[in-house]
């Protein structure tokens, strides 16, 4: 075992090479502010490696290599993309870069959008007090270098500002050009007192991407948020999703991941104030050469706030399910009531997954509970449904639906749901 | 008690109950100390207390240096900081490593030449060293039943009883010192095979300095004929106990070993560092029973021993088995997690354990079952007790390898917080490699579940009776466990915790 101060230098070392020769965004004051502080932070922090606690099921290295790897672009066969029946509001990135043609005119009743590499160029703006704040708030107990790397050099990004209950969703579609495209995308959201919004995003983003949402949802505001990271599968990424949530506010994030070398989405999330509540579910297909990691921290810092995370995995032919979740209870956060359930479904011998679902608890008056299981489809049920005159491979098809259901069920709109079930059922008829 | 005004106390919670709990660590029954004249190692630790250790126990040139080999690496080692426990800085150096009462200079032929003093200490303690028989201490039970001790004094084993009838049966069982001596083949095949030198910090420390503990061997097809048991007592300042304890199950054979420890209160804190290894052959079964109560420190959090113990079992041959059962409630700090690694085909391995911390005390302890062999089972259950200012943290770990198809593991992990300054945390690691195997961990933590109190209510129980029986239920998975001595002596130390202090 290497030392710890050995590895520590190696860490900062690793993060000094890869600064050399970046220089810093040029920007107003608020923004030079948040991204000096976010560089200095990485090189305290230095680089994530696998002997790292949160990194000991996924390596990180191909997420912070020197360079990036071509990988082949998807053939979608004509097939639309996905909530395209859906009126929104649509943002369009091609490789990590905003497209304005493509994209909706940024107005919307009661929300304000704005560009990040428009807004870095203001002196003053609402998102100054916002960016970088919650990635710097993350870093203790846990190192999370990666969002501090995106705080730092992210130039492309949208702030949103909502103020009402805007009619449609704000949609953000990344289409993916370029084989070799390295992205970083950091958006900031936040939700005023009272008020609502969904966020969409679809998309591979790029050949390798690093993404941070930093959300704010004030007292008695939601947010839905609703993500399909799916098609290309030659790509790496990782997504930081940071939420503040004020008294009263709520969250709900749901994810779907089909494909994809190496994906990474962590979610870190505060109920700073009393009676919130936040969900944060995904559903993960996987085959082949698959590395998808769910990491999530949920900390209760008020009393009477509600917490679910609910993770389903899907993994055959080699494909490896990671889940790291925590539940921390302060000792204020009395009333809590936290549940939490990662399961897989290993559908061949090949498949793998990994998990290390968490309960940090100070406070007595509370019910926290979690499981997770793995195995195979159930024989019994399969052989219930044959029984019935259902073919094998629909049968199993069927299963592993409902299997993943209890993860859709967690998207409030209908609408959503149906669409992203649509597609599972696609993916599964086309692997057969 | 200061700390308990400082507590907020829930409604319904009795409060007698919570000061009962808060005093436990000041009514610690075992606190008191053996006046005895010692003979000491000179304090801290280098090659040549090693040495010296090796020399007092007049071993053989291969364990001299098999125990350099381990202190040479430990020595490149770093303390591990991954547990969930503020352990402050330890000066090895201040410790004495080999402390040994100056009436066993020398070996005493049997109990009957061990100096009253002690053999006092253990009947105050009310370990038996007469060949007697026991009774079971349950009311109702009529038969009579035999353990056998080996007692540990700090470094030293005064002596084991009923060795004769073991013997008659094949069974060896004494102090690991003797087993070097005469069963020397034994101890060099199976030392270090299931916790090598380097396995860990505290592993390696243990290998340099052991320097006594149990050695049980049980040969092929036999079961053994009474419980055995080892007793430890540290009863030294500033001394580090060190035991080694070697169990080795032939084919088909069966044993129940029992552990237990305690220690004299004192202000300062003392290290135990532990090793146990269980080698367990085809079909054999062994089920370890441990009830720590080392000084847990008083109600301010001084004194305490530090227990940082490796135990693990290798279930080496097909349908091999090991149950361990731990009851812990002592220590200021216990880092512990006795595992199972499951290499034959339809092995098991089961893991029952209740801890309970209190005032400052600190406890990160679990299990780990590691699958190798196919269609291998294991079972965990753990309950968490938290009062005072005390952190308690389950960590374990199930690993299904790629090969070790249509296995099975089930893992329950429950928690109970009293008062609101402690913390009860669950840490598991999950790593299923393969698709047959079925993995499920459940987890809870809460007070008494209002729906249950309710049931009980509506059918004409008190709400005392009530809370009775819900949290009764808590801990019975665990102890009915434990063969009945220790059942006793657990139930009553869980019952002073739990007794109707959730509301």
């Amino acid at each position: 075992m290497m030392p710890r101060a050995k590895l520590k230098a190696q860490k900062v070392e690793a993060a000094q090479a890869l600064l050399a020769d970046r220089t810093l965004p040029e920007g107003g004051a608020w923004i030079t502010k948040a991204r000096n502080a976010a560089q200095a932070r990485v090189r305290d922090m230095g680089l994530p490696t696998k002997r790292d606690e949160y990194w000991r099921y996924t390596d990180p290295r191909r997420l912070t290599d020197a360079g990036v790897v071509a990988g082949a672009l998807h053939d979608t066969k004509g097939e639309p993309l996905v909530f395209d029946q859906i009126d929104r509001i649509k943002l369009v990135f091609v490789d990590g870069v905003f497209d304005e043609q493509a994209s909706d005119p940024l107005v919307l009743d009661g929300v304000e959008i704005c560009q990040l590499s428009q807004a870095a160029r203001t002196d003053l703006h609402w998102a100054r007090d916002l960016y970088g704040s919650l990635d710097a708030r993350a870093q203790s107990p846990v190192e999370r270098p990666l969002a501090s790397l995106n705080t730092a050099y992210a130039t492309e990004g949208v702030l949103i500002r909502v103020t009402g209950k805007p009619q449609k969703p704000i949609s953000l579609i990344y289409l993916r050009k370029s084989e070799t495209a390295d992205a970083m995308l950091h958006h900031v959201i936040r939700v005023e007192a009272g008020a609502e919004a969904t966020v969409l995003e679809n998309g591979p983003i790029a050949t390798r991407f690093n993404q941070v949402m930093e959300v704010d949802i004030a007292d008695g505001g939601t947010l839905h948020h609703i993500r399909a990271q799916g098609r290309d599968h030659e790509r790496v990424g990782s997504a930081h999703l940071f939420a503040r949530l004020g008294e009263g506010a709520h969250l709900k994030s749901f994810t779907l991941t089909a494909n994809g070398a190496l994906i990474r989405n962590d979610s870190i999330i505060w109920l700073d104030g009393a009676g919130g509540s936040a969900h944060v579910a995904g559903a993960t297909v996987g085959d082949g050469a698959f590395h998808h990691d769910d990491t999530v921290f949920i900390t209760h810092g008020a009393p009477r706030c509600e917490s679910r995370q609910v993770f389903k995995k899907v993994l055959r032919g080699g494909a490896v399910g990671v889940f790291q979740g925590k539940i921390l209870v302060d000792q204020i956060a009395q009333l809590t009531d936290g549940y939490q359930i990662s399961q897989s479904l290993l559908l061949d011998e090949n498949a793998q997954f990994l998990a290390k679902p968490e309960l940090e608890i100070y406070a007595d008056d509370v019910k926290c509970s979690h499981g997770s299981t793995s195995g195979e489809i159930d024989d019994n049920q399969l052989f219930y449904l044959r029984a019935r005159g259902v073919p094998e491979d629909t049968a199993k098809t069927l299963l592993v639906l409902a299997f993943l259901a209890e993860a859709l069920d967690e998207i409030a709109d209908s609408a959503f749901a149906d669409d992203l079930r649509t597609r599972l059922e696609a993916w599964f008829e086309r692997r057969g | 008690m200061a700390v308990l005004d400082e507590t907020q106390m829930r409604e319904g919670v009795d409060r007698e109950t919570v000061e009962t709990v808060q005093s436990m660590a000041g009514t610690y029954k075992h606190g008191w100390e053996t006046e005895i004249e010692m003979d000491f190692a000179p304090k801290g630790l280098n090659e040549d207390i090693v040495r010296l250790i090796s020399e007092k126990n007049n071993e053989p040139e291969w364990l001299l240096e098999w125990r350099l080999d381990a202190y040479r690496r430990w020595l490149t080692m770093e303390s591990p900081d991954w547990a969930m426990l503020n352990i402050p800085e330890i000066d090895y150096q201040e410790q004495y490593y080999y402390a040994k009462p100056k009436s066993m200079a020398e070996k005493p032929k049997s109990l009957d030449d061990v100096d009253p003093k002690l053999l006092e200490t253990y009947a105050k303690l009310g370990i038996p060293l007469k060949e007697q028989m026991l009774l079971a201490g349950v009311e109702g039970a009529e038969e009579g039943r035999k353990v056998a001790v080996d007692a540990v004094f700090d470094s030293v084993s005064l002596g084991t009883t009923f060795k004769k009838e073991l013997a008659a049966a094949g069974v060896i069982f004494c102090s690991i010192s003797e087993a070097v001596q005469d069963h020397p083949e034994l101890v060099k095949k199976y030392l270090g095979s299931v916790v090598p030198q380097n396995d860990n910090y505290f592993a390696a420390l243990n290998s340099a300095v052991f320097s006594d503990g149990s050695f049980v061997y049980i040969p092929a097809g036999v079961k053994c004929p009474m419980e055995l048991s080892t007793y430890f007592r540290i009863n030294a300042e500033n001394t580090g106990q060190f035991e080694r304890t070697l169990i080795v199950a032939e084919k088909g054979s069966h044993v129940s070993y029992l552990e237990g420890c305690t220690a004299p209160k004192r202000d300062t804190n003392q290290l135990h560092a532990a090793v146990v290894e269980i080698v367990i052959l085809e079909d054999a079964e062994v089920k370890y029973s441990t009830v720590q109560n080392w000084f847990p420190g008083d109600e301010n959090g001084k004194g305490g021993i530090y227990n940082f113990v490796t135990k693990r079992a290798d279930c080496r041959e097909d349908r091999a088995k090991v149950m361990w059962t731990q009851v812990e409630t002592g220590s200021a700090i216990t880092w512990k997690y006795p595992s199972c690694i499951l290499r034959g085909d339809d092995t098991q391995g089961e893991f029952y354990s209740i801890a309970i911390a209190n005032n400052w005390q600190q406890a990160d302890t679990g299990t780990k079952m590691v699958h190798l062999g196919k269609n291998s089972r294991s079972r965990i259950v753990s309950k968490g007790i938290s009062a005072g200012h005390a952190q308690n943290t389950y960590r374990g770990l199930v690993s299904m390898h790629p090969k070790a198809t249509s296995s099975r593991n089930y893992t329950q992990c429950d928690s109970l917080l009293i008062g609101d300054k402690c913390g009860a945390h669950t840490v598991p690691y999950i790593e299923v490699r393969n698709a047959s195997s079925r993995v499920e961990h459940e987890a809870t933590t809460s007070k008494v579940d209002d729906d249950q109190l309710f049931y009980c209510r509506s059918r004409g129980m008190d709400e005392e009776e009530a809370v009775a029986l819900v949290v009764n239920g808590f801990c019975k998975e665990v102890l009915q466990e434990l063969p009945m001595e220790f059942a006793m002596e657990a139930q009553a130390l869980v019952a002073i915790s739990l007794e109707g202090s959730v509301g």
